[in-house]
């Protein structure tokens, strides 16, 4: 059976993308930050999932103000990095896993959890920033992705308490595929940021940490936090962390935190970063 | 009955909901035309001409052809569309969002390597005065 073993929440930032392509990783300002990710490299490499099922939202890339679905689910067999108006990111062609994003859609839409099916999409630094972050440079992505697109973009978003309760039934689906997989979680986007108007620039750090913290520690509390918290402390576009939710739903309630990584800035955002165990995987 | 919206006593702060959403389609959808090379060409050239294909709001128009991001947002533009036309401009967001706040964006970015702006002040109009 496919067996979910670990959860990872990761910031996206487009910036961090064209760090990574112009090779600026290296220099004064990218370097704590691309350092940070240096661990969870090598975790990864004695940790490589066969499948990650990656929760992100699209920038008014694949989906314009045309179509706005609030759940997203790519079932395509390979998913293109999307030209974002400067030029797609030089990065692998995403391969999805049809079967098992199928067999996810049919779990989870009869669980009441009413996604969208997406045959065919592009996928933005939200998606390809964080597969960098966790990857490095390499000429195959090595593994599958299921790309997972949540509306963040127009508001009302979904609230912080659907898409943890949606992590769950996402959790029974995987666990349900009588494939032998070993399949990650990502929840990517937050942490504290607004991108605009006068009040742009925001940071939070007290409220970033007691997310951390909670993600860990209590979930459910987080589960509760109503979308004007996130606005009014978080910054208009902090709201992204509802996406870490689905993660966290998804895993076991009691977890062991492997890795936590904070730093500020990468351009206008806080960058967040945790690596999560299930207590049942093998150490 | 109208709807409850909270956040708009967030000061400084335009939350994209569904009636900005209706109010901004057509600007937008001009902003994600901004994706293709050829479109961006076209603008380039006459900015005014390219912006008259779109059923746009005149005050619209005039925003994005004075590039003044903030009065964009209060016509229904959102962030991320709007990046598009920084984007064309071979703008960064960073130097999107220092232009929203009045500041350079060299004393932008310096704030943000000191860690932000804090919230304190910011989270309610009432704050803010």
């Amino acid at each position: 059976m496919a067996r979910l073993t670990a959860g990872i929440a990761c910031s996206h930032v487009p910036a961090v993308g064209a760090a990574w392509d112009n090779k600026k990783t290296a220099e004064p300002y990218w370097q704590p930050l691309f350092a940070g990710f240096e661990p969870s490299k090598r975790w990864m490499a004695e940790n490589r999932p066969d499948v990650v099922f990656l929760v992100y939202n699209d920038h008014a890339t694949a989906f314009s103000l045309d179509m706005i679905p609030t759940f997203a689910i790519g079932c395509a067999e390979s998913f293109n990095p999307a030209d974002e108006g400067w030029g797609a990111r030089p990065v692998p062609v995403v391969q999805g896993h049809p079967e098992l994003a199928a067999h996810i859609a049919q779990s989870v839409i009869q669980d009441d959890f009413d996604l969208t099916i997406v045959n065919k999409m592009d996928v933005d630094h939200g998606l390809t920033v964080p597969l960098s972050l966790m990857f490095g440079d390499v000429a195959e992505w090595p593994c599958k992705v299921i790309p997972f697109a949540v509306n963040v973009v127009q508001y009302p978003v979904p609230s912080g308490r659907r898409c943890y309760n949606l992590g769950k039934a996402i959790r029974k689906a995987i666990d349900s595929f009588d494939q032998d997989l070993n399949v990650q979680v990502w929840g990517t986007g937050g942490m504290s940021h607004q991108l605009q108007g006068p009040r742009a620039g925001l940071i939070n750090k007290e409220f970033d940490a007691a997310f951390l913290d909670g993600m860990t520690k209590d979930p459910e509390a987080l589960a509760r936090i109503p979308h004007i918290d996130y606005l009014r402390e978080a910054g208009s576009e902090g709201i992204e962390l509802v996406m870490w939710l689905i993660m966290r739903g998804a895993m076991d309630a009691e977890i062991r935190e492997t890795y936590r990584f904070y730093h500020v800035p990468a351009s206008n955002t806080a960058i967040g970063h945790l690596i999560l165990e299930n207590n049942r995987s093998p150490k | 009955m109208s709807l409850d919206k909270p956040y708009s006593d967030i000061p400084d702060t335009v939350v994209f909901d569904a009636d900005m959403a209706r109010l901004g389609y057509h600007l937008n959808q001009f902003c994600m035309s901004l994706m293709k090379a050829p479109n961006r060409d076209r603008f380039r050239a006459d900015e005014r001409a390219y912006l008259d294909e779109w059923p746009m709001s005149e005050d619209q128009k005039l925003a994005v052809l004075a590039r003044d991001y903030n009065r964009m947002l209060s016509l229904g533009g959102n962030i991320y569309f709007l990046a598009k036309i920084f984007a064309t401009d071979g703008k960064s967001f960073q130097y999107a969002a220092a232009s929203m706040t009045g500041m350079s964006q060299e004393a932008y970015a310096e704030m943000m390597i000191k860690g932000g702006r804090s919230p304190d002040g910011y989270r309610t109009k009432k704050e803010r005065e």
